[in-house]
């Protein structure tokens, strides 16, 4: 998901140059980049483009999709919306925490997994739904997601590359 | 010009106005948390609802939001608004019982009693002091972040920002920074000190509910239209 970061400058001149310095694509761009969005760059984008800083904070912080904080490399988000709630998102959510020992907003102390909640993916047809590294898995039980968590997890201990690597491929060991 | 109807009474009204200032202009006092003169209508408090077109099929709206228009029916204190409003100052103080203005609010719409949980906070989430600081100072200092029940007015990262020139125009403007008067039940949420000053609104009150009547169609008004709070 997240492939070594380029240079700030990079970054921004990509970002502004793809879609005329549009808030939420600009930020996209940044996190998909970094893992999260690093102040610094935040900083320089205002700069370079005009937009109040406030401005960005608000759109950064109202987004769950935005993190401030480095994220693990693999990134679980759980729908906890009204019909994932429903039809059992507390029990995903609890199975994937015991498994990985940490609590919804943290991060393994191996930077390896972060799990998140969000408020509806819109696939509520399939709920309930976990995303993994992008990747949605709908109609879960608590010992499916267990079981998608652990494959991924003992192919990270492996070291087995990701088949989903874009360009830059390389070295791993990245800011996030 | 546009002509409308403000509590039962024929107006003429700037086109372009909000119901707001149409109201100002003719005297009839409004109460507002959220709208200052000069800074952009934001329509968070919503204490500044009336209620518009026919008895029987009116809807509640804010005024400061809204734009008159030719034949606008306009209620500014009808039991129904009232009882909206009343509601609203009693969830204000809920969450900020520590600010004089909505203090003095509740006193002036008789609101004695608070029913949910008391809270104390520091900001309404008005956006005054966020629409001042952009617009009269150019300062894009302070913003909203966050959202939800974390919903927060702060500069970005939470750090002193260079956006900043400490105008102090936030502070001026901040209906939840003036402090209560200490008054006889200062241990209190609800301070009531006011009570018995000269109650404006609750004249109107009843000003308008004999307007309303008069208003009604033969058969009378649908039940829930009438007796509503007061
Ligand atoms: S509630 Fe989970 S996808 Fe809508
Ligand atoms: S003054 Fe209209 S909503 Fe606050």
């Amino acid at each position: 998901m997240c492939k070594r970061p380029l240079e700030v400058e990079d970054v921004l001149t990509r970002v502004i140059v793809a879609n005329g310095a549009s808030v939420v694509t600009a930020l996209q761009e940044i996190q998909n980049n970094y893992g999260y969005l690093p102040e610094e760059v935040l900083r320089a984008f205002s700069r370079k483009t005009g937009i109040p800083m406030v401005d960005i904070f608000n759109t950064a912080t109202f987004y769950n999709a935005f993190s401030l904080e480095p994220r693990g490399r693999h990134q679980i988000t759980v729908c906890v919306g009204t019909t994932c709630h429903i039809r059992g998102a507390g029990m995903l959510i609890e199975a994937v925490s015991r498994l990985l020992e940490i609590q919804p907003g943290e991060v393994t102390p191996d930077r390896e997994f972060s799990l998140e909640t969000v408020n509806c993916l819109g696939c509520c047809a399939f709920a309930p739904v976990m995303v993994l590294d992008g990747k949605y898995y709908g109609n879960l039980t608590a010992g499916k997601a267990r079981e998608i968590v652990g494959r991924i997890r003992e192919e990270a201990a492996e070291g087995a590359p990701e088949a989903d690597e874009g360009e830059s491929g390389g070295s791993r060991e990245g800011v996030c | 010009m546009v002509e409308m109807t403000l509590n039962g009474l024929m107006v003429k009204v700037e086109e372009g106005t909000t119901i707001l200032e149409a109201a100002a202009f003719y005297g009839v006092n409004i109460p507002t948390l959220c709208y200052l003169e000069g800074l952009s209508p934001y329509g968070a408090c919503r204490l500044c609802v009336v209620e518009i077109g026919e008895p029987g099929s009116a809807k509640v709206a804010t005024s400061c939001t809204h734009r008159v228009e030719d034949g606008l029916v306009v209620r500014t204190h009808s039991a129904r608004v009232m009882k909206a409003r009343r509601m609203l100052i009693e969830l204000y103080l809920a969450s900020c019982p520590s600010s004089k203005i909505i203090q003095d609010m509740a006193s002036n719409h008789h609101v004695t009693r608070v029913r949910f949980k008391q809270r104390h906070e520091d900001c309404i989430l008005c956006g005054l002091c966020v629409r001042m600081c952009a617009e009269q100072m150019q300062g894009k200092a302070i913003g909203f972040a966050w959202r939800g029940s974390e919903r927060k007015v702060t500069t970005p990262f939470d750090k002193k920002s260079d956006a900043c020139r400490l105008c102090g125009g936030c502070m001026y403007v901040c209906p939840a920074c003036r402090s209560r008067c200490q008054g006889p039940q200062a241990e209190q949420a609800v301070c009531n000190a006011c009570l018995n000053l000269p109650q404006t609104d609750r004249n109107y009150l009843f000003f308008d509910n004999a307007v309303c009547e008069a208003m009604e169609p033969p058969g009378g008004a649908p039940k829930k239209m009438t007796n509503r709070g007061a």
